[in-house]
């Protein structure tokens, strides 16, 4: 065991599995010799060599469509995208030929990438290095997306990604990468893509989430008096149905709380998936937490844009004042 | 049948002043006038000022990550001066020496690292766009702007700029491609600084020349010393006026080198050699041309010690116009994203708030609960 940041599980995660797997490389912008802009990559150039840890040309729509051939060929590349904003021109290869290309070929070919993306705000950050793209991705059938809120949850999250027999995205939420340590195991472990985890038990409302505002959950949840269940999703795509129904069941209420815009973003998608196991469970309607509907603004006011404590515990005491004898008004 | 040889070809390299202060006064003739040599070099050291009081703002916490623009300022600015007032400038983010001398106000620059959208309010009489944050993107909005001017029988071109980096990404193709075969009036000013943050240029190209890549579209091009303004104008010169008179493009390489980090949220010492850095610190576009200066005795001690003094008051005084401007509100993300606010996004910058609860209140009043099968 030993106390880690996010960024240190990621590395130590890379560094296992390429230990393991020799079919493992990583490629990406500044991967290499600089360690990556976020260090994740540090020391592996010099550890494994720059035939497996590899600084390619300036160009995303290369450095995933390459991958797919790597993998179409056996290897398990690991590219890196540089900043979630740029994922843009990788869109392409990403969602015409990654995401199809077991379906085209009937598993003749798979493309087993794990594709890293630094992701969100609040690090202060120029323009497009701030965004919450995960709803596009989730968007697009035959790709898997996670993003892990944990270094516990990043480490083995990772491991399972780059074992998967599928493209996966791979979203390191990078308000967390050093935003505080936990107990990472040495040995390698698994976290399994498609399971949420419970953060905190709780039976008044449900709080779903995932990345760096699960944190700011757990701060609303410690400066409420009511009993709050935190689920983390982990993966968004495919997502865990079961855990958030049986949640739902028991509380009645839910509130969903992500960094990218409301307008189909996948508090949508959650929502309608409780409204349809959980009708008659409902005491509350369901309400979403979100970044607004706006372009990501620059860092002059992502702190207005992002849904902090405040604006998750305002929806908390709304979603349990609604229907109770009380009537209470709105919070915040 | 032997193989024929059916293209042959050469890449020009323009250099009129070099480091140690030769000029070629044949290629140099009627470039720049000499009194246009001092205010370009009042501008520029204006500039560097500007640069190192940017830094200092982002190490001392009042602005965010900055990309530094040292040792690259003769690129934009030589170019810029060979340009009409009204041709199209589309940067990236190493260009500020060349926007300041169009007429952009230096605090638009700060604001935009201060994290302020106010520094992308560009007067449209400026003919810039602002600065590109992802790499290559901007080459083709230069070739539209450019297409358009011509399509008006307008007089004026684009100037696009981006990086060595930019020139691996495929909007970077695509923009030369199509500004060569629809004969548009676009100089492409390739800064080539060396490194791509860390990834040195010959990871974007493994020719001799960033500058051969313009023959493999057909179009002209040429390479130059960056750091050498007399070269930076008449190259840019030349190829302005094939633009406006052939409508035809240029591909143009500055040589030339970043002597800061990449950001100030970069470390060059991880990845570059400390003797690359001291050799082009010799090669500095403000040192050359101030040798030139001083050679002609165009420019003293004096002058430069006024200058000097000049420069720090007019870099102030831009830094507490950006630092007085009151933060922007929270509307402000509302506001500029459509010409008329739909009406969902209303309810939103009215309410800060997008759950239905948080925005209608009312509903808590109202609503009796749905019977609940919960005890
Ligand atoms: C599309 C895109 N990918 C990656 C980045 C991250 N990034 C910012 S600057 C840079 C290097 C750019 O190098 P170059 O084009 O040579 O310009 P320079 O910074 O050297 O002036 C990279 C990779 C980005 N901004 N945009
Ligand atoms: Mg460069």
């Amino acid at each position: 065991m030993a106390n880690l940041t996010l960024v240190q599980a990621i590395n130590l995660a890379l560094i296992q599995e390429m230990e393991k797997d020799d079919s493992v490389i990583i490629l990406g912008q500044d991967v290499g010799v600089n360690g990556g802009v976020f260090r994740v990559t540090e020391g592996l150039f010099k550890r494994f060599g720059p035939e497996r840890v590899v600084d390619t040309p300036l160009a995303e729509s290369g450095i995933i469509g390459t991958s797919i051939g790597l993998a179409m060929a056996g290897l398990r590349p690991v590219p890196e995208i540089q900043f979630e904003g740029f994922l843009a021109p990788a869109y392409d290869q990403l969602c015409t030929h990654a995401a199809r290309m077991r379906t085209r070929t009937r598993s003749m070919f798979t493309v087993p990438i794990t594709c890293r993306v630094p992701v969100g705000g609040g690090i202060h950050a120029p323009e497009l290095h701030s965004d919450s793209p995960e709803a596009i991705y989730a968007h697009q059938p035959g790709l898997k997306v996670v993003m892990p809120a944990s270094p516990y949850d990043a480490k083995g999250l990772l491991i399972s990604a780059i074992r998967d027999p599928d493209p996966v995205i791979f979203f390191e939420p990078k308000r967390l990468y050093r935003a505080f340590r936990e107990e990472v195991p040495e040995d390698e472990y698994t976290v399994e893509i498609g399971k949420a985890r419970i953060v905190v038990e709780g039976n008044d409302v449900t709080l779903i989430s995932w990345g760096a505002p699960v944190v700011q959950c757990m701060n609303a949840i410690d400066s409420s008096h009511h009993s709050i269940e935190l689920i983390d999703l982990r993966s968004i795509c495919p997502l865990d149905t079961e855990t958030i129904v049986e949640s739902v069941r028991k509380t009645g209420r839910a509130v969903i709380v992500h960094e990218a815009p409301r307008n189909c973003g996948l508090g949508a998608e959650i929502a309608s998936r409780i409204m349809e196991h959980c009708f008659l469970y409902l005491e509350a309607p369901i309400q979403r937490v979100t970044g607004f509907d706006t372009v990501m603004p620059y860092y002059k006011l992502e702190q207005e844009y992002l849904p902090e404590a405040h604006r998750i515990s305002a929806a908390l005491e709304e979603v349990i004042a609604y229907g109770t004898a009380t009537g209470l008004g709105s919070a915040g | 049948m032997p193989a024929k040889i059916v293209f042959h070809a050469k890449i020009e390299s323009v250099s009129i002043l070099d480091e140690q202060g030769n000029f070629d006064a044949k290629l140099g003739k009627d470039v720049i006038p000499d009194t246009d040599v001092v205010r370009l070099y009042e501008h520029m050291t204006i500039c560097r000022q500007f640069d190192e009081v940017a830094f200092k703002l982002q190490r001392s916490g009042r602005m965010g990550t900055y990309p530094e623009n040292r040792g690259q300022e003769a690129v934009s600015l030589g170019a810029v001066y060979a340009l009409h007032p009204d041709d199209w400038l589309v940067p990236c983010y190493r260009e500020n020496c060349g926007l300041f001398w169009r007429g952009l106000p230096m605090e638009y620059i700060l604001l935009h690292w201060m994290g302020d959208e106010r520094g992308n309010e560009i007067p449209r009489d400026l003919y810039m766009t602002p600065q590109a944050i992802p790499i290559g993107t901007q080459m083709l909005h230069a070739v539209g702007l450019a297409w358009a001017g011509k399509y008006r029988k307008k007089d004026s071109i684009a100037c696009a700029f981006f990086g060595d980096g930019a020139t691996s990404e495929g909007d970077c193709h695509e923009a030369l491609n199509f500004a060569a075969n629809l004969d548009l009036p676009v100089v492409f000013v390739c800064q080539n600084n060396g490194w791509a943050i860390s990834v040195p240029t010959k990871m974007q190209c493994s020719a001799p020349t960033l500058a051969q890549r313009g023959l493999a579209y057909g179009m002209e091009c040429v390479q130059c010393d960056g750091n050498d303004i007399f070269a930076m104008a008449k190259v840019v010169g030349e190829a302005a006026e094939r633009a406006r008179r052939d409508h035809r493009p240029t591909f143009i390489e500055a040589l030339t080198y970043r002597l800061g980090d990449h950001t100030t949220a970069d470390d060059a010492r991880r990845y570059r050699d400390e003797a690359e850095l001291k050799k082009w610190l010799k090669r500095d576009p403000l040192i050359r041309i101030r040798t030139y200066l001083q050679q002609r005795k165009l420019f003293d001690d004096s002058r430069e010690k006024a200058l000097q003094a000049r420069a720090r008051e007019e870099v102030a005084a831009a830094v507490k116009r950006a630092e007085e401007i009151a933060a922007p509100t929270s509307s402000d993300m509302f506001d500029w994203l459509y010409a008329e606010m739909p009406g969902e996004l209303a309810t939103q910058r009215a309410t800060l708030r997008t759950s239905g609860l948080g925005q209608d209140p009312s509903q808590l009043q109202e609503q009796s609960p749905a019977p609940s099968r919960n005890p």
